[in-house]
């Protein structure tokens, strides 16, 4: 029996290995990076994997190497009576802390692009989530927040390709995640704190944004959709809005004069 | 250094009230440690059943959404036409954690297998506080009660993750569980808290305290180790966890606003004056909840290396590093909780400092692995069904503990925080690791805590299928994460980036449904296997620690001699002896050279 469940052992890293292989080209994967900064991510996640997956199999095939070879059944050898290995120990503690280290500082950089070097620019957006829908606030044609002139809209996120992303995030009521799963960005929505969130997309298309902090019942259904577009496409989206807008305040206007 | 040196004489006087007592002091409100532990398992066991029937739901939503349940369906959800509905699918995965980490992980760990094993591996005759340890088991009962009843007020449990975030734990009206729900859940767990500082109190000051003559620290087994390592743990973060629970309690209760900000308007009603910033619950509880994910495996890791030593017939590797270890693990537990708010919101910077002192925490698990490697390396191993799970604790933990380095790089955890990826870790850490551990343990140290062997075949075809299909249910949801896929959302598939990842989630289910059915082999084998199992004597597996030298079951007073231990408990074929195992009681012989430790 003890060949049997040395096998047994011996399929975890070759059925484990072999998800690994398969899911990237049957698109069961990350999804399409379409950020400026999205390339070091996955190249950190890349690196990792494969760093992991050394140890993972070299392990791996140890144990089953050990449970083939020394099972009692068929170990005739004695057994090697120890209580351990200085040198190993060394060895085995500073490799990996050495190894552990490097990826500590090999990934600083990429971490401070995406949450720490703020760019230099007003908002773009203000995103306010809540329960279960994504308020959105652009700032009108004076380029700032919180004046007469800013646009609304809801759940359909707008911004220009090429060009940085300024988004001001708040939430209303609970906690929420402003996740883009293909702009390789997720933050925390705070009520009571704006958070800073920056990216810049470098295709057009159409993207979903996720709400990744469970925020209550209808947690699920808390879907906006991210369009990425070009200047032109960008400001047409905008001068529409303000169109649409423009027209209820009046309607609005003529109504409460009535 | 011990009470038994007394004797057994003395101590029957001193015990003989509840040795020929009534079968309410014999079997309920028990002094006993073997008693209560054995009380923690069966409760214990109670609710994983519990929390895997949760688990069971979550997964049938998350295959076929919003169709209708078969057979039990139609009578749990009778309103919505026998399926699950959003808000009850955020209750079960809320309950699923809470069930899993605060009423089967923990108190299964160190209430059942802490309150058995260490009077019997140190040599004690019992807990340094008997009545502490029988309180700190009905301690558990408000909470069961509290737990079971949150299911049935209005609004349903608790339904804001077993991590109680607020807002939306602590303004009533932001979810349907978070009206009186909440409420009860903190309460039951204020009551598991409690539960476990006497408990915690109790195994330091026994371990310390109580130990044979002879049996210095350094000859204590892992699992000792591993035990009073979590028991400090407990000391030292509970406090903080129980002054969380209570401002939570004060803010939903009195309206403090400790975690409420100013100005809310939650579904169209005012959250009161605030004031207050949730954050700092997510601070206070991570500095618990970060150490618990310690508490939650050094006792299994003790075990193990128990469990892996007794059948690979050889010392352990290591054991001075392995004990640095878990200290090391233990200190550095305390000082990596931010890694849970990556994506808080809390300062980057400290994201940073918080990414450095995770890394290094994944150095003392590898030395471990890499001792446990050693330690079957060279022996001649035993392929019984405790071997196997121990075996597949370290195979699976290896997993578990390198994905962990994923989520450990800040950039990455940007893309798979709050994904399958994380549900992945931790349940290859939780349920491949511990939870394996935990079966092992029962099939090792039941004929010591019912003196009968459990059957072999049925352990062994248990362990195969629970393999397989543990597997099955948590290996693809690393591929899940890598895909973005959400974790604590009813329907992700809506979401056009995640249509595709059904088919895999319909093959984890059926995975789920086939390893829920395997534990039936485990509770049949352990019901027939107490009653028609074959006797086991007192060292059914020769091996070398304390517990097995008592007689199987130990009597009131465990040993019916005092027990003196002359070496550490991993001296399996010692050069020159004739047996292939030494027992730590059996005094040297004239003229051997004595093992030394390195």
């Amino acid at each position: 029996m003890g060949k049997f469940w040395s096998f047994l052992f011996l399929l975890v890293p070759v059925l484990g290995v072999g998800l690994f292989v398969w899911a990237p080209f049957n698109h069961h994967w990350l999804p399409r990076d379409v950020s400026a900064h999205g390339y070091q991510i996955d190249h950190l996640f890349n690196f990792i994997l494969g760093l992991t997956g050394v140890v993972f199999i070299v392990t791996e095939m140890l144990l089953f190497w050990f449970l083939w070879r020394y099972d009692g059944k068929t170990n005739k050898s004695p057994v090697k009576f120890t209580h351990g290995s200085h040198n190993l120990e060394i060895v085995w503690t500073i490799l990996p802390a050495a190894t552990l280290l490097f990826i500590a500082i090999y990934q600083m950089n990429a971490w401070a692009d995406v949450k720490m070097h703020k760019p230099d620019m007003l908002p773009t957006v203000e995103v306010t989530a809540r329960q279960f829908e994504w308020r959105l606030r652009y700032p009108g044609k004076d380029g700032k927040l919180g004046t007469e002139d800013d646009l609304f809209h809801v759940n359909e996120l707008h911004v220009p390709v090429d060009e940085m992303t300024l988004v001001k995030l708040d939430s209303a009521d609970v906690l929420h995640d402003f996740f883009l799963p293909h702009m390789r960005i997720k933050q925390d929505a705070v009520p009571g704190t704006s958070i800073p969130v920056w990216f810049k997309p470098v295709q057009s298309g159409e993207y979903d944004l996720v709400c990744a902090e469970l925020c209550g019942w209808g947690h699920y259904k808390m879907k906006g959709r991210l369009f990425v577009e070009s200047r032109s496409d960008y400001e047409r989206f905008l001068a529409e809005l303000e169109k649409k807008q423009t027209a209820t305040n009046v309607e609005k206007k003529a109504e409460a004069e009535e | 250094m011990s009470t038994t040196v007394a004797g057994s004489h003395a101590h029957d006087e001193a015990h003989g009230a509840h040795a020929h007592g009534s079968f309410l002091s014999t079997y309920v409100f028990s002094l006993d440690h073997k008693v209560i532990g054995i009380q923690f398992l069966f409760s214990t066991m109670l609710w994983l059943f519990v929390g895997g029937l949760l688990a069971l739901g979550i997964r049938w939503q998350l295959a076929w959404p919003w169709t209708e349940m078969p057979v039990i369906g139609k009578i749990l959800f009778a309103k919505e036409g026998g399926q699950i509905s959003p808000e009850f699918y955020t209750m079960l995965v809320t309950m699923h954690a809470s069930v899993m980490i605060f009423f089967v992980i923990i108190p299964i760990l160190a209430g059942a297998f802490g309150n058995y094993l260490i009077p019997l591996m140190v040599g004690a005759d019992d807990m340094a506080f008997p009545t502490l340890n029988m309180l700190s088991y009905w301690f558990m009962w408000p909470a069961f009660a509290l737990m079971i009843c949150s299911f049935f007020v209005e609004g349903g449990a608790s339904a804001a993750g077993w991590t109680s975030y607020p807002t939306l734990s602590a303004i009533p009206q932001a979810a349907p569980g978070s009206h009186t729900g909440q409420t009860l859940w903190l309460w039951g767990l204020i009551f598991v808290g409690i539960s476990s500082m006497m408990g915690s109190v109790n195994y330091m000051t026994t371990i310390i305290q109580m130990r044979a003559p002879g049996l210095t620290m350094f000859r204590l087994p892992m699992t000792i180790w591993g035990m009073f390592i979590t028991a400090v743990l407990q000391a030292f973060a509970l406090p903080v966890l129980t002054a969380a629970l209570f401002m939570q309690v004060l803010d939903r209760m009195v309206g403090t606003g400790f975690f409420i900000p100013e100005g809310l308007i939650v579904n169209g009603q005012s959250a009161g004056p605030g004031g207050g910033q949730p954050l700092l619950w997510q601070h206070l509880f991570w500095f618990y909840s970060h150490p618990a994910v310690y508490i939650m495996i050094l006792p299994a890791m003790g075990m193990v290396s128990d469990i892996l030593t007794t059948f690979a017939r050889k010392p352990l590797f290591g054991y001075k590093p392995m004990v640095y270890s878990i200290s090391g693990i233990a200190g550095l537990g305390f000082i990596v909780w931010g890694h849970h708010m990556f994506m808080s919101g809390m300062n980057p910077a400290l994201g940073t400092t918080f990414m450095v002192s995770t890394m290094m925490i994944a150095l003392p698990s590898a030395v471990k692995t890499f001792n446990w490697l050693g330690t079957i390396w060279g022996g001649k191993i035993e392929f019984t069904t405790p071997m196997l799970f121990a075996l597949s604790f370290v195979c699976m933990f290896i997993i578990g503990g390198l994905s962990g380095i994923f989520m450990a790089a800040t950039p990455v955890d940007i893309f798979i925080h709050d994904t399958y990826f994380i549900v992945a870790h931790f349940h290859y850490v939780l349920f491949a690791g511990t939870a394996m551990g935990v079966f092992g343990g029962i099939y090792f140290w039941f004929p010591k805590m019912f003196g009968r062997m459990m059957n072999e075949p049925v352990g062994k075809l248990h362990f195969f299928l629970t393999f397989i299909f543990l597997n099955g249910t948590f290996y693809p949801m690393h591929i899940l994460g890598a895909g973005g896929f959400p974790r604590r959302l009813a329907d992700p598939y809506h979401y056009e980036t995640f249509k595709h990842l059904l088919a895999m989630n319909q093959f984890m289910t059926i995975c789920a449904i086939c390893m829920g059915f395997s534990q039936f082999l485990l509770v049949g084998n352990m019901a027939y296997s107490l009653f028609f199992g074959p006797k086991a004597g007192r060292n059914p597996w020769k091996a070398n620690s304390l517990e097995w030298m008592a007689p199987s079951p130990p009597g009131h007073g465990n040993f019916d001699f005092q027990p003196v231990a002359y070496r550490g408990p991993y001296e399996y074929n010692f050069p020159g002896h004739d047996t292939d195992y030494y027992p730590q009681i059996e005094p040297p012989r004239p003229g051997e050279k004595q093992p030394e430790h390195h």
